[in-house]
């Protein structure tokens, strides 16, 4: 995926600030009370340029708690819950899509 | 390897205390992200899809076994059990996080590593040839050099704020293991008509966005002249370089925009006023850098001892990782061992903290406590006694890193891909993966020849896939993954870049896609000893393009 | 904004002229190099010490034929991360012997202190005040170094030649 890191603002469906948490890089999405949480399902959703622009700005001034704050795509589900809305998303949120090699280790 | 003393011992252990400090003031807030990033690139640490992202500097890809256990140390302790060696002769570590960095970068200073200047605009890893001071095609130990300059370069006042990054490569054998026609700087090592051994100075390489094979702007550079030669490219380079554009600003720009000559007159105009003064390298600094490289003591032995032939007799498996992992080593009764680490499934490149133990252990029963990183992602035990070779690939065996694919079709070259990387459009290592199992026959493998798989996940080309002979390029289309195909590329002395054969294809075919270039290989080759680079050169591009294209 | 010299903060003596407005008598001043150039004759017959603003995308050459007319000379960091700076100031310092002050102005913060100290500069316009007031302590973070620059260190490469036993290498790696 193009990183939305160069990408202008364009809302063509739901979307949320997405940002890496500053002391561990873990995954995190701007809710909607100005905190960070690593859940999806806690996001604030917005659905207009001039929000996202908001939701963005403040997230981004909040450097002390997130770095690289952005605006990410997301899509409801057929159930209505809040989905990653790419690739990328679903990776961030999910992990890797390969099996980690560490998990099975050498016996020594 | 080369010994550290108590300068260089110090500056490692004051940096990671000045990190400590740069990391305390960023938590606190003293310092935004905007003033923290160069800071925290500069020692190696970059923010990924999920976590902060270290590298830690392995200089010209020499390690020592305590070195690759404080590696080991680091991903059980810091991460999550896993390393990542890449096409920079350097190790990723994916999981780490920056709160607990400032202890993970002094448990590695404690062993000479660091991650200085693994990322940023200033002067990145020199690299050489994973085979460097025991190669028989070489003329001498180019890893002195690599040293002299690294240590030239290391938090240089005037080249810590470049306009790009700066990469560096040394070779000094006929045959260039290091690339380094593809580097911003690439430095080969021989002797002129004379006898007398300096450098040809290879300027403007790169690959990326705009690709280049370096051009040459000083045929004989006498030794003594490397570090002032280098200082007055780097100035050059410094002053004139374009800020304006991330795109345009490395030096293969430059070089290009003038052109090869008008650049070197730049850079002789720079030079002269220098190149008498405290930076001309006589014999006694050289000598002084040379002796602190500890080399085996070689026992005296003879090739071919009876043990090599009585196991290749025992176990076809032995005899098949022998013709294909060992090289010849300038020590009689010696060997070159490659670890690969490309196993069937497995992601190209990555060792487990485990794995690094043992090879450390390895290394010092085998290979006089030392070990090399390939810049194509593999090991190797630089000095093992023909006679230990069979008891040596059980072990290794033991530990998956044995597979005899070393230079075949599955010893692929990947980049991390967008399971990990920021910057990536598509993934790259379940492609390699799936690759591996495409082309699990070893037979099949061995019987296709040298063939480089190199696969980038976006135009960056950390997977250096334009000097691939197959090279596989992410792109988005629609929000989907689709990889563009190159054929014909190659990074050493006859470097040139890959042709494209069509349009992108989708990632759910890029394995057929590879599949059906090798079947057109296999049927239009001339020989079965002619390698696909040649059948590429001989028959051009159009057949491959014909075949992959005639159902898509 | 502090200006620091000598390793602490100090009141700045110069003045900038930076508009048409007439350069005064008697007193320290700092012209850009434009001003300079055009009112090349009435600066020559200042007493007082006179500066000039260089512009970082200027070849130091161009500016080398004033170099004993001026007392100080400013080369800018337009961002921190425009390092053209330290490439002008050493050939200043070390191919053209400039002897005067040499100030850092523009995007100045306290993690570039060394390498501009190290590449000849003598005074820092600090953009943070807590950074000018840690000059001291950033300064002597690293005792070691690899590489003969402005400050005329002995490079590690000959100190060593010089005391082969006080850096004798580590056997264990």
């Amino acid at each position: 995926m193009t990183s939305p890191l160069q990408q202008k603002l364009k809302i063509t469906g739901p979307v949320v600030v997405t940002a890496n948490r500053l002391d561990d890089g873990a995954v995190i999405y701007r809710t909607s009370s100005g905190q960070w949480s690593t859940r999806l399902e806690q996001a604030a959703v917005v659905t207009t340029a001039a929000a996202a622009t908001t939701l963005l700005a403040a997230a981004t001034a909040d450097d002390i708690n997130a770095v690289g704050a952005y605006v990410a795509p997301m899509r409801h589900d057929a159930h209505g819950a809040l989905q990653p809305g790419n690739l990328r998303e679903a990776i961030r949120y999910a992990g890797p899509t390969i099996g980690l090699p560490g998990v099975l280790d050498v016996s020594l | 390897m080369y010994l550290y003393d108590d300068l260089d011992r110090t500056l490692v252990t004051e940096r990671a205390a000045e990190f400590r400090d740069q990391v305390a003031r960023r938590l606190s807030g003293e310092l935004t992200e905007d003033e923290f990033k160069p800071l925290r690139l500069m020692n190696g640490i970059y923010l990924q899809l999920h976590a902060y992202m270290l590298r830690i500097a392995i200089p010209y890809g020499t390690l020592s076994s305590e070195q690759m256990r404080t590696l080991a140390h680091v991903a059980r302790r810091y991460d999550r059990n896993y390393g990542h060696f890449t096409t920079r002769q350097n190790i990723q570590f994916n999981w780490i996080k920056l709160a607990e960095l400032p202890d993970a970068m002094d448990d590695l200073a404690r062993a000479g590593l660091h991650g200085m200047q693994t990322s940023g605009n200033c002067v990145r890893n020199i690299t050489t040839d994973q085979w460097a001071g025991v190669a028989p095609d070489e003329i001498e130990d180019p890893r002195v050099f690599a040293e002299i300059l690294r240590q030239h370069l290391t938090l240089h006042p005037e080249f810590s704020f470049l306009p790009r990054k700066f990469k560096i490569a040394v070779t000094a054998a006929e045959h260039d293991r290091a690339a380094i026609r593809v580097h911003d700087i690439g430095l080969r090592l021989y002797r002129n008509g004379a006898g007398e051994a300096g450098f040809e100075v290879v300027a403007g390489g790169g690959l990326g966005r705009t690709p280049f094979v370096g051009k040459t702007i000083k045929p004989f550079l006498p030794k003594r002249d490397l570090l002032s030669y280098v200082e007055a490219i780097l100035r050059t380079y410094n002053q004139f370089g374009r800020r304006d554009n991330i795109y345009k600003a490395r030096i293969k720009i430059l070089v290009h925009d003038l052109g090869a000559e008008a650049f070197a007159q730049e850079v002789d105009a720079e030079w002269q006023p220098i190149r008498d003064g405290a930076l001309a390298l006589d014999a006694r600094v050289v000598a002084a850098v040379e002796a602190r490289f500890r080399y085996p003591a070689y026992k005296a032995l003879v090739d071919n001892p009876p043990e090599l032939a009585q196991a290749c007799a025992a176990d076809r498996r032995f005899a098949a990782w022998l013709g294909n992992a060992v090289a010849n080593h300038k020590a009689p009764g010696y060997a070159i061992v490659t670890l690969s680490l490309k196993p069937e499934g497995g992601p190209p490149g990555d060792a487990t903290a485990g794995q690094m133990d043992v090879i450390a252990d390895l290394a010092d029963r085998y290979s006089f406590g030392e070990i090399r990183v390939g810049h194509e992602q593999n090991l190797v035990l630089p000095h093992v006694e023909q006679r230990d070779l069979p008891t040596l690939w059980r072990a290794l065996d033991r530990i998956g890193v044995a597979t005899p694919n070393v230079g075949f079709v599955s010893d692929i070259i990947a980049c991390p891909g967008l399971d990990y990387c920021s910057l990536a459009n598509t993934r790259s290592i379940p492609v390699a993966q799936e690759l591996t199992r495409r082309f699990r026959d070893l037979d099949l493998a061995q019987s296709l020849g040298r063939l480089h798989i190199n696969i980038s996940g976006c135009i960056n080309a950390c997977g250096h896939h334009h000097v691939g002979h197959i090279g596989l390029l992410g792109v988005e289309k629609n929000g989907e993954e689709y990889f563009q195909v190159t054929i014909g590329g190659r990074a050493d002395e006859n470097a040139v870049l890959g042709t494209l054969i069509g349009p992108a294809v989708p990632y759910a075919e890029v394995a057929d896609v590879v599949e059906d270039i090798v079947a057109a290989y296999l049927e239009l080759r001339a020989r079965p000893d002619e390698i696909f680079l040649d059948t590429v050169r001989r028959v051009g591009v159009e057949p491959f393009r014909e075949r992959v294209y005639a159902t898509r | 904004m502090r200006l620091v010299r000598g390793g602490r903060i100090v009141a700045d003596q110069y003045v900038r002229v930076l508009t048409d407005a007439p350069i005064p008598d008697g007193v320290p001043v700092i012209v850009p190099a434009a001003r300079f150039m055009a009112d090349a004759a009435e600066i020559a017959r200042r007493e007082a010490p006179t500066g000039m603003l260089w512009p970082n995308n200027r070849r130091i050459a161009e500016l080398a034929p004033h170099l004993d007319r001026l007392a100080l000379v400013t080369l800018e960091f337009p961002s921190f991360k425009d390092g053209r700076g330290y490439s002008q100031a050493r050939v200043l310092r070390e191919q053209y012997g400039f002897q005067g002050e040499l100030r850092a102005i523009g995007n100045v913060l306290r993690d570039q202190f060394l390498f501009l100290l190290r590449a000849g500069f003598d005074s820092f316009e600090v953009v943070k005040d807590s950074d000018a007031a840690a000059f001291a302590d950033s300064v002597s973070r690293y005792s070691v170094f690899y590489q003969p620059a402005g400050d005329r260190r002995i490079p590690a490469l000959r100190a060593r030649l010089q005391h082969p036993q006080t850096f004798a290498a580590i056997e264990r790696v």
